[in-house]
């Protein structure tokens, strides 16, 4: 129950005279609505600093203005998004949102996804068939054959159940009711305290546009009701956690799993005078950026500054994986590779993504590739690792590890013990085990040098064009 | 004290909690996803709130209520998210809310590459709704600045009751960098000034245009009103031209007359130099390679590097331009802030753009060949 005590004199209104009249035309049914909200209300007794009207453009967004509760007037189709952040940061207030048909068809997401999560506002939709503010243009709620002002030939299109639709989203309680039904106040206020969401479709008249023109009056509004077999009342009263308590509990039931900081003090020493930077290319799935930050993190573990860049499809788990680490005993401005000192070529879709890149590097640049791809022609030295047959031997994910320990044996920028700290300290155990048997396997493969027929100095022969 | 290896998003998410961020609701995009993923977890272990919304503009919704209701607000989204953001963003200014905005850019228009980089949003964030009324927008160069100027945006959020633009890119949001966070030096955190408890509240209340008025938060003291409409002190409806140009020159006062206590800069001004390049975000850091290229070749440079790009820091440009017979705007755009470059510039001074917008970052080497620096 959102229902209070009355701890003051007890509430005769909840409406306040000092703006005038409401403004609404003559005959149109917003006036009865508006009163049964203020009579739910006076029959709650809610404290009004407890309670918030919200409401968006349309006509029936004018009124909450003539009341003495909170009022939040917000943009057109979205007055439940604004009640849902009044009720997530204050889940003690009473939040109840106000809006037209119209308003259901350009925020029509937000009333499914307020229904699913169960955010405990309550959603009042005075539904009159048409934007009566606008000109009496069709809604989605207007019936098939109504004449409106952009329905010339009469309307087309169906109309939305706006009840059977947050039913069919998940929405805990759902009534629909009419303007001339004795009961609405007592159908809105049963709303309101619903502890979840809750919404009462009320149909009504707009006597400017769509009564005068359709020719709708009690009658004919009930006669609509039967002949779209909609029915009225509480039709769904399913009571389930509110969105707020299920958060609050969810995140109770998980301790600690805030992530960890990886705080990195220097440990080792670095051979490092200048701005150095390593490329690895190879495949999503290939671990090819967190083998990098590992790397980068040894990098710090050695005192050096580090960034990466990475660059990847927009799809994970396919095509490419390229990550680019600067190691500086200096502070890194310019965190693009444009001459690359080490560039490491793992898998034919790295190659594929990178090959350009590999025949314009200059001598300078030492690249490490899988023994098995053919790289560009080339100016830089090249060095030729069994990668795959390492991998498969150590671990598919660690291939990345094994051609960083590589170079950075051959390169001894910084001790591979660095390198062993990262791993051991920011991975979980068995991760890890696996990717320090992949460090000394990487080391092995590098000191194995010119020896072994494996690893060749000479550049590779010309790709085929 | 000790480094980690942080991308700019994470640090962004960090400085928003070390403001007390209490409130978070955002909408997946490449490339600021993970800072919704960060503020999911970090948000509840304060107590508050963080929640995936159904789109961009719901996330602005819950966010604008959630500042309303007393809480430290924050979304994140890219340039698509921005589009989406707009008309709430008009309704933030016209409720005056506290709220920060992060904008991790990346190239456009449209869907454009989602996974590059790019600092295109520049015009579009001093533009960014109907009304054109001005708007705070801080621009972070390093993971460090990210973790800095989300603290800070949330400073001027509370302080001029506006939502703040931060205006990071790919290039900072998702590159990891050395960084020290705690060694990082902020200012004491500004909360804002809420409306004594005696008396009706007004909620849009001020005696002199550019002050800023206090607030009572939905749920707390007073009954408290909000509208998206041309409206007076009271946040009732007006018609009446006289207080509806008065409102909005209130509007703009309290920003553009706060422009000189919100300039973010930093200059490195070299006595008779005849060359000024002016930066921001991620190219500032290839300008700072320029310098010392340019200066290891015996040529003088000055640079002037703003953090604050709205309101235009103009007082730091004016007394950076004096003297220069040349400013070189390089930008990840097609040359949208040397808009307001060129028309600071004194008569007689040659403005060059180094403009760029093929999701890759402009070299030194071509600020120098493009500059006349080579």
């Amino acid at each position: 129950m959102n229902a209070k005590e009355p701890t003051t004199a007890r509430h005769e209104t909840y409406m306040t005279d000092k703006l005038g009249p409401l403004p609404f035309c003559p005959g149109c049914g917003h006036h009865g609505l508006v009163k049964s909200i203020d009579q739910a209300l006076v029959k709650l007794q809610l404290d009004p600093k407890e309670v918030v009207l919200v409401t968006d453009i349309g006509c029936i967004g004018l009124c909450d203005r003539y009341f003495t509760t909170n009022a939040f007037h917000g943009l057109h189709g979205r007055s439940i998004t604004y009640a849902c952040g009044l009720k997530l940061a204050r889940p003690e207030l009473t939040v109840i949102a106000l809006k037209g048909d119209g308003g259901c068809g350009i925020g029509g997401t937000h009333l499914l996804n307020v229904a699913r999560r169960n955010i405990g506002i309550t959603l009042i939709v005075g539904n009159n068939f048409n934007y009566g503010m606008t000109g009496g243009q069709h809604s989605v709620t207007t019936p098939t054959e109504a004449m409106t002002s952009t329905t010339p030939w009469g309307n087309v299109e169906g109309p939305m159940d706006l009840c059977g639709t947050a039913v069919a989203a998940g929405a805990a309680w759902v009534a629909r009711t009419s303007i001339f039904d004795k009961d609405i106040t007592d159908v809105i206020a049963q709303a309101i305290t619903q502890p979840g969401f809750a919404m009462v479709d009320v149909w009504e008249l707009c006597t400017a546009y769509y009564a005068s023109r359709n020719k709708l009056r009690k009658k004919e509004l009930d006669e609509l009701l039967a002949s779209l077999n909609f029915k009225k009342g509480v039709l769904v009263d399913k009571p389930r956690e509110e969105y707020s308590a299920h958060y609050r509990r969810a995140y109770e039931a998980h301790p600690g799993a805030a992530r960890p900081r990886h705080s990195i003090e220097v440990q080792y020493d670095s051979t490092v005078d200048q701005q150095i930077g390593i490329v690895i290319a190879g495949s999503a799935g290939q671990k090819i950026r967190s083998a990098a930050t590992l790397f980068a993190q040894a990098a710090m573990f050695s005192g050096l500054d580090a960034t990466q860049k990475d660059d990847y499809p927009i799809t994970v788990m396919t095509g490419h994986s390229i990550a680019e680490i600067i190691v500086s005993p200096e502070r890194i401005d310019y965190t693009a590779i444009d001459s690359p000192d080490y560039f490491l070529v793992i898998s034919a879709d790295g190659l594929k993504r990178a090959g350009p890149r590999i025949a314009k590097l200059p001598e300078t640049c030492t690249v490490y590739a899988e023994q098995t791809l053919e790289l560009p022609e080339t100016k830089a030295r090249i060095v030729r690792l069994p990668l795959n047959e390492t991998a498969k031997q150590v671990g598919k994910l660690s291939i990345a590890v094994i051609a960083l320990a590589a170079m950075l044996e051959e390169s001894t920028l910084f001790p591979a013990a660095a390198f062993a700290t990262a791993i051991n300290k920011f991975q979980k155990s068995k991760v890890a085990e696996v990717n320090i048997k992949a460090l000394d396997a990487g080391t092995e493969l590098a000191n194995r040098g010119g020896r072994d027929p494996r690893v060749s100095p000479e550049p590779a022969s010309p790709q085929p064009s | 004290m000790a480094r980690e290896f942080l991308e700019g998003n994470e640090a962004i998410a960090r400085g928003a909690m070390q403001a007390n961020c209490d409130f978070f609701a955002g909408y997946p995009i490449t490339p600021a996803s993970s800072i919704l993923h960060y503020m999911l977890e970090l948000v509840p272990q304060v107590g508050g709130t963080a929640i995936q919304a159904e789109d961009e503009i719901a996330s602005m919704g819950f966010c604008i209520a959630a500042a309303m209701a007393g809480r430290k607000v924050m979304t994140a989204t890219s340039g698509p998210g921005i589009s989406l953001y707009s008309e709430n963003v008009g309704l933030a200014q016209m409720g005056e809310t506290p709220m920060v905005i992060i904008n991790i850019q990346r190239q456009g228009p449209a869907t454009g590459s989602a996974t590059k980089g790019a600092e295109g949003d520049i015009q579009f964030t001093r533009w960014v709704t109907s009304g054109g009324l001005p708007v705070i927008a801080l621009s972070p160069a390093t993971v460090g600045e990210a973790y800095e100027l989300t603290y800070r945006a949330f400073n001027l959020a509370e302080q001029y009751r506006s939502p703040v633009f931060l205006l990071a890119s790919k290039e900072i949001g998702v590159t990891k960098e050395s960084v020290d966070l705690d060694a990082i030096e902020l200012p004491p955190l500004v909360e804002r000034q809420r409306a004594a408890s005696a008396g009706e509240y007004l909620p849009h209340a001020f005696q002199q245009l550019a002050e800023v008025p206090p607030i009572s938060d939905f749920g707390g003291e007073h009954i408290a009103r909000f509208t998206t409409s041309t409206h007076d002190q009271t946040a009732y409806l007006t018609t009446k031209p006289d207080v509806i140009q008065q409102m909005i020159d209130h509007y703009t006062a309290k920003i553009d007359e706060a422009a000189d206590d919100m300039a973010l800069y930093k200059q490195d001004l070299e006595a008779g130099a005849d060359t000024l390049i002016i930066s921001y975000g991620i190219i500032s850091r290839s300008v700072m390679v320029t310098v010392k290229n340019v200066r290891a070749r015996g040529r003088k440079i000055s640079s002037l590097i703003l953090q604050t790009l709205w309101p235009v820091p103009e007082k730091a440009i004016r007394s950076a331009m004096q003297g220069v017979k040349r400013i070189i705007v390089p930008e990840m755009n097609m040359g949208q802030y040397r808009l307001e470059i060129e028309r600071l510039a004194p008569p007689g001074t040659q403005v060059i753009g180094v403009d760029k917008m093929n999701t890759s970052l402009i070299s030194p080497a071509e600020i120098e060949s493009v500059g006349g620096l080579a």
